[in-house]
């Protein structure tokens, strides 16, 4: 399975001999672990007693190649944070692949490597998988599914609901919004303009964990991908009943994506990421937090950007680096560049 | 400087220097006045900082007719939807258009339906479509105003060159001095405008003569961020406080007195002006641009010769007295309710910077 224009076909799904080369040529290869080796119906996981998360998505991503990352990557990393913001520990993964008939072998290949190299990386296995090709035109080259299978500790429990919020506490962000979705924009080749931008697409289990041992009083986490920022700050405004207040200063806004948002007229807030977090930490903790998060490669630029009030419940409202004030409204389409 | 700092925009953003401007207003305003900000653009910057809690009870902002999605007129939305049904038809144009509610569906409707419509981000994006797909008819849906009125000049002069014979506009490009001259003349009290700025950077100033000599109102051509705004305000105040009525530019970083004679050429070109509808101010002499003689083969309104339907007035939607600055979003018995960007009833909900859209989205 190694010829540069060789292409999956639709034998590559139907279960004989062509599927099996796939694989045991390519996912066990690259997969490789006690667990997927074995090629039971099920993989059989030990267990300790306690709590376990068990979180899916599955990813769409056009293109499939991007600066800072590929589908693959994505893939495992976005699972692997939805475990983590949790407040679990990243253990297993499921893989399913949905191909398009056609698609190119070489490209699958690397996009498989990724996902084993982030998998890798992060101490976590890929323990089982599906393959399903479909015909030219009924998906768009590939979708992959992930599930992830994470340990909890009691003490980590509410992290997820975010039922220990109360106002006061403190509202930290790990890097600047925006980097995913404007480096998939000037991959998509939409404007004519060039940036070094790469998507942040990456595992944030490593900062989380430090988060976590450096204080007891994370009081809710959430990745902020799709609907960006914004999306998760209403959020955490309407599922506590809390009002938000978040100041345009003190968030770290990459300088290209902060250009190319004035270019086109969008708002970073709402951009896509990849690897982006808001923690809620009660107030003193929350240097101590940021600290913990600026000694992970994800956390270089954590920031406090605001706090958790009793004024304006069920609204986040953000302080604008001109000294007004504005609602951060949900994400409704969208956004479109302006038109002049 | 700071190198996390954009240059031209932090300094406008600067806290301490729209303290000092709002400050500077308070001291000196003591007339109760009506200012109309006419660009979508303003309207959305106003919103997005907060702009009105630095401005004194005396000061009245006004949303204007500069938000070229929201003053396309329904006709022009049923012309388009008609030839998006052609078979053959590619139609093409900038993003927040398609939502727009015709008389009896949209553009979005239509997509859904089956029709080919592309969103581009540059007309000359169109000429590649166009080039693509030789064996269709592409139609560019061309609003805006002389901002974006010379790239689809641009672009007419370039398919010519190159020997296209399958790109089209329809054009609903307008021009903004005879619609504010209409205003001036009308009954809504607008005291001063606070000039569109991009318009102004091709047109120069010389074009709102008129306003402050004629019709004695105050015009500041102004930028777009919190202290630009702020300063055109001041500058305004400071116009009306003295009675004294003139053009004053506070936009200097990027419009000229001349404007920019080339786009200005490239739109002498190919456009004539011709009496346009505008949503709100219904029909104003003389102030559309449509395809001139020398460039008819690209005149998607004379290419397809089809009969678009009778349109319908969307009952109880107020967005024409919205654009004449005659009543405020929350004055529409449909605003929020019935109108929502979820379900947009007219064209100022529709835009990322009507005024419908902004007063929902920012002060809900």
């Amino acid at each position: 399975m190694t010829g540069k224009t060789e292409r999956i076909s639709l034998n590559h799904g139907n279960g004989g001999i062509y599927m099996n080369r796939l694989i045991t040529g390519m996912f066990l290869r690259f997969f490789e672990n006690e667990y997927i080796r074995e090629q039971t119906d099920s993989a059989i996981l030990r267990v300790k007693a306690g709590h376990l998360a068990y979180t899916t998505d599955s990813f769409v991503i056009d293109p499939l190649f991007f600066p800072g990352g590929n589908i693959g990557s994505l893939a495992v990393c976005g699972t692997l944070n939805d475990l983590a913001v949790s407040g679990a520990k990243p253990e297993y993964l499921s893989a399913g692949f949905i191909i398009e008939e056609g698609f190119n072998v070489v490209q699958l290949t690397r996009i498989v490597k990724s996902m084993a190299m982030e998998a890798r990386k992060a101490g976590v296995r890929i323990v089982t998988g599906d393959t399903k090709v479909v015909n030219a035109g009924k998906c768009d080259k590939l979708f992959i599914n992930t599930s992830g299978i994470g340990t909890l500790e009691e003490k980590h429990l509410s992290i997820g609901s975010g039922r220990n919020v109360k106002s006061g506490d403190k509202i930290i962000i790990n890097g600047s919004p925006g980097e995913h979705g404007m480096a998939i924009m000037q991959a998509r080749k939409l404007f004519a303009f060039k940036t070094s931008l790469k998507s942040d697409c990456a595992n944030l289990y490593p900062m989380i964990r430090r988060m976590l041992a450096s204080s007891r009083q994370v009081h809710f986490m959430r990745d902020a991908t799709r609907g960006g920022v914004a999306t998760v700050l209403n959020e955490i405004s309407r599922k506590c009943n809390a009002g938000i207040e978040i100041d345009e200063t003190l968030m770290p806004v990459n300088n290209e994506v902060k250009a190319m948002c004035e270019i086109l007229g969008f708002d970073p807030l709402y951009i896509a990421n990849e690897g982006k977090v808001i923690a809620v930490v009660d107030a003193n903790d929350a240097e101590k937090v940021v600290v913990a998060m600026k000694h992970s490669d994800t956390g270089r630029q954590a920031a406090i950007i605001g706090e958790i009030t009793n004024d304006h419940p069920g609204k986040a409202v953000l302080k604008t680096s001109s000294g007004g004030r504005r609602i951060i409204d949900e994400l409704m389409s969208d956004q479109l560049p302006r038109i002049c | 400087m700071n190198p996390d700092r954009l240059r031209y925009i932090d300094e406008f953003r600067d806290s301490a220097l729209v303290r000092h401007l709002s400050h500077q207003i308070g001291n000196i305003s003591r007339k109760h006045i009506h200012l109309m900000e006419v660009c979508g653009g303003h309207t959305m910057a106003i919103h997005k900082n907060g702009l009105t809690d630095f401005l004194p009870d005396n000061i009245n902002l006004l949303s204007g007719p500069g938000c070229p999605v929201c003053v396309s007129s329904q006709r022009f939305i049923d012309h388009a939807i008609v030839l998006g049904r052609l078979p053959g038809v590619i139609l093409a144009t900038y993003g927040d258009l398609i939502r727009v509610p015709g008389s009896r569906s949209s553009l979005e409707k239509e997509k859904a339906k089956g029709a080919d419509i592309r969103i581009v981000y540059s007309v000359l994006d169109v000429l590649e479509i166009a080039k693509q797909n030789h064996k269709n008819q592409v139609v560019f849906i061309g609003i805006g105003f002389e901002t974006t009125a010379p790239a689809s000049a641009a672009a007419i002069v370039r398919a010519q060159a190159e020997g296209l014979k399958n790109f089209y506009l329809l054009s609903s490009h307008k021009v903004m001095p005879p619609a504010l001259e209409s205003l001036a003349a009308g009954d809504t009290r607008i005291d001063g405008f606070i000039a569109p700025g991009h318009v102004s950077a091709i047109t120069g100033y010389r074009i709102y003569q008129k306003l402050s000599e004629v019709y004695k109102r105050g015009v500041v051509i102004s930028g777009f961020e919190p202290a630009d705004i702020l300063q055109s305000v001041l500058m305004l105040v400071k116009q009306i406080e003295l009675n004294h009525y003139h053009v004053e530019n506070e936009y200097t970083r990027v419009v000229r007195p001349e404007g920019n004679p080339r786009a200005l050429a490239i739109m002498n070109e190919v456009f004539i002006t011709v009496d346009a509808e505008w949503r709100g101010l219904g029909v104003v002499p003389r102030s559309g641009l449509a395809i001139g003689e020398k460039y008819a083969a690209f005149d998607a309104s004379l290419r397809f010769m089809v009969n678009v339907p009778e349109s319908l007035p969307s009952k109880g939607c107020i967005c024409g007295e919205i654009l004449t600055g005659k009543s405020r979003p929350s004055d529409c018995r449909l605003f929020s309710s019935v109108c929502n960007p979820f379900n947009p009833v007219g064209a100022c909900m529709v835009s990322s910077e009507g005024a419908c859209s902004v007063f929902y989205k920012f002060r809900s």
